[in-house]
């Protein structure tokens, strides 16, 4: 007998991937009942992702399997539009994932906790009581509809995110605030697989860059991201992912086809009454690397633990919960602040700084070479962004995580 | 008045990144198909601009 679905949860989390599934762990941990509704056939699936991460940004919320770890990387390189490059080693490890694997790790987490989940169910809109108050949620079910009772809504439906438009929160993105990505995942080919490659230039990847991730010495990640504002019509990341694969990779075969959008700028409201928004929902991303998986976990924790601490209360107002926001806030507000300044002057960069700046940054010794040294160089290059980062500096705590 | 917007299905990738940019909430996934709302519509071509696949069409 399946377990059957309860008239109520304490907390309903719309979307199974690592947003919703670490929310749902830390809500469920303390107590609450939480049900995580997931729209496709299974969580992890399609991967819309370059599948990086680092090792101390997801390690506080996972213990290391290697069933979801394809490779181990040691370090990145980044290759300037003159076909200069500069390799570096001196910034923690990483992971490249299966996360297909992952995501299911991370419900399983979640279920482990007590959170009960359910596939193929598609949130379809809000249930409200007769005082027009937020009391459930409505989804579709292999073909039927059900309403079910919750206090708390927790909207992890990544960049489209339903959920926020149904709150009211204003979550649209401006086209300078998105990267339009595609990616292959392609076989036949031969990399390092401890290395993760990054390319800039206007001809590569105007206002955003192209990455070759390994997922094995012969396989991996190959994608690219370029600036909302820097599509033209056929001329957009298919035709740049192809023409760098043509001219760099030509006996590729690729095995695996994905689109999608990455915001780069974080929103500021995640809450209104009865609902909070987590991961890409919230647009909760690195905006120089577009990485959102330790991002999310980051906000789901406190998301979940705001929730149990609503439950306590018994007060769902947009008010009580939004000290999810100011805890979020003390956490990543700074570096999403100073991330976010660096990328406004990194999307406009010309491929000649590129060149010198990768050139400047190939005289520094190996060993004192990591991201801190590379934005010394940056500065130098790049005098506007001297005031930008001076602001944000003050502001202090400047993690440089991926 | 410019022509509707419409998906073409044979490229779209049901991403959701048209979605994230519209500033009329004209666009929404609805069954694993994006839904363009032309009478919503103000055509600022922004989902157009951003598709991945550029899968979105303006019919004339």
């Amino acid at each position: 007998m399946i377990k059957q679905i309860a008239p109520y949860y304490d907390v309903i989390v719309i979307g199974g991937g690592p947003a919703g599934a670490v929310t749902a762990r830390y809500a469920a941990e303390n107590g609450a009942s939480v049900l995580i509704l997931e729209r496709d056939r299974e969580v992890g699936i399609p991967v819309r992702c370059a599948e990086g991460v680092s090792v101390t940004g997801i390690s506080p919320f996972i213990e290391p399997d290697e069933q979801w770890i394809c490779t181990m990387i040691k370090g990145a390189s980044l290759h300037s539009p003159d076909g200069n490059y500069v390799e570096m080693y001196n910034n923690g490890d990483g992971y490249v994932l299966e996360r297909r694997i992952f995501d299911r790790a991370l419900v399983d987490l979640a279920c482990s906790k007590g959170a009960t989940i359910l596939t193929k169910a598609d949130a379809i809109g809000f249930v409200k009581n007769n005082d027009g108050e937020i009391s459930g949620v409505q989804y579709r079910y292999l073909g039927k509809i059900y309403s079910v009772n919750c206090k708390i809504i927790i909207g992890a439906d990544g960049i489209e995110s339903q959920v926020g438009k149904w709150a009211g929160i204003n979550t649209t993105i401006k086209l300078e605030d998105l990267e339009t990505c595609v990616q292959y995942t392609v076989n036949n080919i031969k990399v390092n697989p401890e290395l993760c490659r990054f390319y800039f230039g206007r001809e590569v990847s105007p206002g955003g860059y192209l990455w070759v991730f390994p997922k094995s010495e012969y396989s991996a990640n190959i994608g690219i991201g370029i600036c909302g504002i820097e599509t033209k019509p056929n001329i957009g990341p298919l035709y740049y992912l192809n023409k760098f694969i043509e001219n760099n990779y030509p006996n590729a075969s690729v095995s695996y086809t994905v689109g999608g959008g990455v915001p780069t700028k974080h929103g500021t409201d995640f809450v209104a009454d009865h609902v909070m928004l987590v991961g890409d929902a919230a647009r909760q991303v690195n905006p120089i690397t577009g990485g959102g998986i330790v991002q999310a976990m980051i906000a789901g924790r406190i998301c979940g633990e705001t929730c149990t601490k609503a439950l306590q209360a018994n007060d769902f107002s947009k008010k009580f919960m939004s000290e999810y926001e100011k805890r979020w806030d003390k956490v990543l507000g700074a570096n999403q602040r100073f991330m976010y300044s660096v990328k406004s002057s990194f999307i406009k960069m010309s491929d000649k700084k590129f060149n010198s700046i990768v050139g400047a940054v190939k005289s520094i010794n190996q060993d004192e070479l990591n991201l801190h040294a590379l934005f010394k160089v940056a500065l130098k290059e790049e005098p506007m962004l001297v005031a930008k980062m001076a602001t944000s500096f003050l502001a202090s705590k400047i993690k440089f995580d991926w | 008045m410019e022509g509707v917007l419409k998906v073409n299905k044979a490229l779209c990738d049901v991403c959701g990144t048209c979605v994230s940019v519209c500033y009329v909430s004209a666009i929404v996934v609805k069954e694993f198909e994006i839904n363009i709302d032309n009478e919503k519509c103000i055509k600022c071509l922004n989902c157009v601009k951003v598709c991945p696949f550029e899968a979105i069409e303006e019919e004339k």
